[in-house]
């Protein structure tokens, strides 16, 4: 049994039972007095006005898309930074053709102003 | 070499005392486990503690103000009197909130942040699980944490915790990407993910620690810091809470004890990503012996050594929230996209060629013989 992967599972467990722990027991002290104007969504004093799960800017897509993008070519560095300095020269210049590659959907990204914010 | 975990040695000193009294071998092995992340989950919670103090502290001497200073000695005692408050505090989840994930995103928050902390190494060997994906597991773990804000953010059905939780997605996932990459300078240099074989790899003396390692590491360093206050959504990138546009943001629906799990998980982050700074670019708590060979007075002085890098680099984030102003969103993201990340890039391209130029070595820095 891989026993160094236990803590994991302990420290969430632990994490959660804190959690749990704290708030079961401040049943017992702390009050519970609902009413209406209390629950209502809080909206700095105003009567909430319109959907609340409106659109958003779509540029919060567009920096999900590119994440995306750039993370997944990360998770690729991960396995070549480790072996890097038993491979050498060879790893080195596979890494730098890849990195070019991305380089020009960088700038094409760049060029289509998907860093831009308006 | 053999190498033991903690709970190894806590296994090893107890086993057959505790077999002798019967108690089963499954349960021993979890309970020795347990001890270890038992005892750094509190010091994670005494470190948010004491950060909620110094930040206020910080704060006030930065504004000339007095600060906290009625609860305790120097009102040192006042997060205990937060805490309690925020204990009796009412539960309040609005009519219109997600129950269940209004309830579940705390626990995700929390969980993914002290998750991080089993892999850093304290000094010596008190490290909770030298996992050999060890900065793999951090960089997983602390992604998990757009999934607590945005399911809090979603959940709460508000629009400044929509906000909120849809700009802090945004941040962490663009600052992940340089984050990422300025780790992966160090292991370039090392070829390991283990923090422990990291920190053992550096030394007593600067010029041995990983950010005076090449010029490109010194670089990354700064990259990596500044990427890890836009992770942690601390000023100046704190759009996700802005108080002064989106009142408190993700976390503006929660109250009481589910409010404070959400503020033990932003301070613990700060001393574990502080932690971690230190072990992989300032030498953690390496004194230029071996951590498992030496004795214990040894291996505290490199708790201590590890904890006076660490504190600093905690309080150097507090001073910066109370010296700058908040960016802008577009130009959070210009710094991220446009230099940041090419930056990032740089460094990894460069630093892989002074590693091949200079045969592994670095400026001062030896390459160990094989």
């Amino acid at each position: 049994m891989p026993t160094e992967y236990l803590p994991i599972v302990i420290f969430m467990l632990v994490a959660t039972a804190f959690g749990l722990g704290s708030l079961m027991v401040g049943i017992i002290f702390r009050p519970h007095r609902p009413y209406a104007e209390k629950l209502i969504p809080y909206e700095s004093g105003n009567i909430p006005v319109g959907e609340t799960r409106s659109r958003f800017h779509i540029h919060f897509y567009i920096i999900a898309m590119l994440f995306l993008v750039f993370d997944v070519e990360a998770v690729f560095m991960y396995p070549w930074a480790v072996v890097f300095d038993k491979i050498g020269l060879y790893a080195y210049i596979e890494m730098i053709l890849f990195i070019l590659i991305l380089t020009v959907g960088y700038i094409y990204a760049w060029k289509k102003d998907a860093f831009k914010w308006d | 070499m053999e190498q033991y975990s903690a709970a190894e040695k806590i296994y090893e000193l107890f086993s057959e005392k505790a077999l002798a009294l019967g108690i089963p071998e499954p349960v021993l092995v979890i309970a020795a486990y347990a001890i270890p992340c038992l005892v750094v989950i509190n010091l994670i919670q005494g470190a948010a503690g004491m950060l909620t103090y110094a930040e206020r502290k910080i704060s006030a001497d930065i504004q000339n103000r007095i600060g906290a200073n009625r609860v305790g000695p120097f009102g040192l005692i006042q997060f205990l009197a937060d805490g309690v408050k925020l204990f009796l505090k009412e539960d309040i989840i609005p009519d219109a909130a997600d129950r269940k994930l209004f309830k579940l995103a705390p626990y995700i928050v929390l969980s993914s942040t002290v998750l991080a902390a089993i892999v850093v190494p304290f000094g010596g060997s008190f490290i909770v699980a030298d996992l050999n994906i060890g900065l793999i597991f951090i960089i997983v773990v602390s992604s998990l944490l757009v999934v607590g804000f945005l399911m809090s953010g979603w959940a709460s059905n508000n629009k400044w915790a929509l906000l909120g939780g849809i700009r802090s997605a945004a941040q962490i996932i663009s600052y992940e990407i340089p984050t990422a990459l300025s780790l992966l300078c160090i292991v370039l240099i090392t070829g390991t993910f283990s923090l422990q074989e990291t920190v053992m790899s550096q030394g007593l003396w600067p010029w041995q620690w990983f950010i005076f390692h090449n010029p490109f590491s010194f670089v990354a360093f700064f990259i990596f810091f500044v990427s890890a206050l836009a992770e942690m959504n601390r000023t100046p990138f704190d759009f996700p809470e802005a108080e002064s546009e989106l009142v408190s943001g993700y976390n503006v629906e929660y109250s009481g004890m589910r409010f404070s799990i959400f503020f033990i998980a932003e301070y613990g982050s700060i001393f574990i990503i502080s932690g971690l700074a230190a072990a992989v670019f300032l030498g953690g708590g390496n004194i230029g012996l071996d951590p498992y060979e030496s004795p214990l007075h040894m291996q505290l002085l490199m708790v201590g050594v590890f904890f006076a890098k660490t504190v600093p680099l905690c309080l150097v984030i507090i001073w910066v929230r109370w010296s700058m102003p908040r960016l802008r969103i577009d130009q959070m993201l210009t710094m991220c996209w446009k230099y940041f990340i090419p930056i990032a890039f740089a460094c990894l391209v460069a630093t892989a060629i002074w590693l091949l130029v200079f045969n592994g070595n670095g400026i001062f820095w030896r390459m160990p013989a094989p």
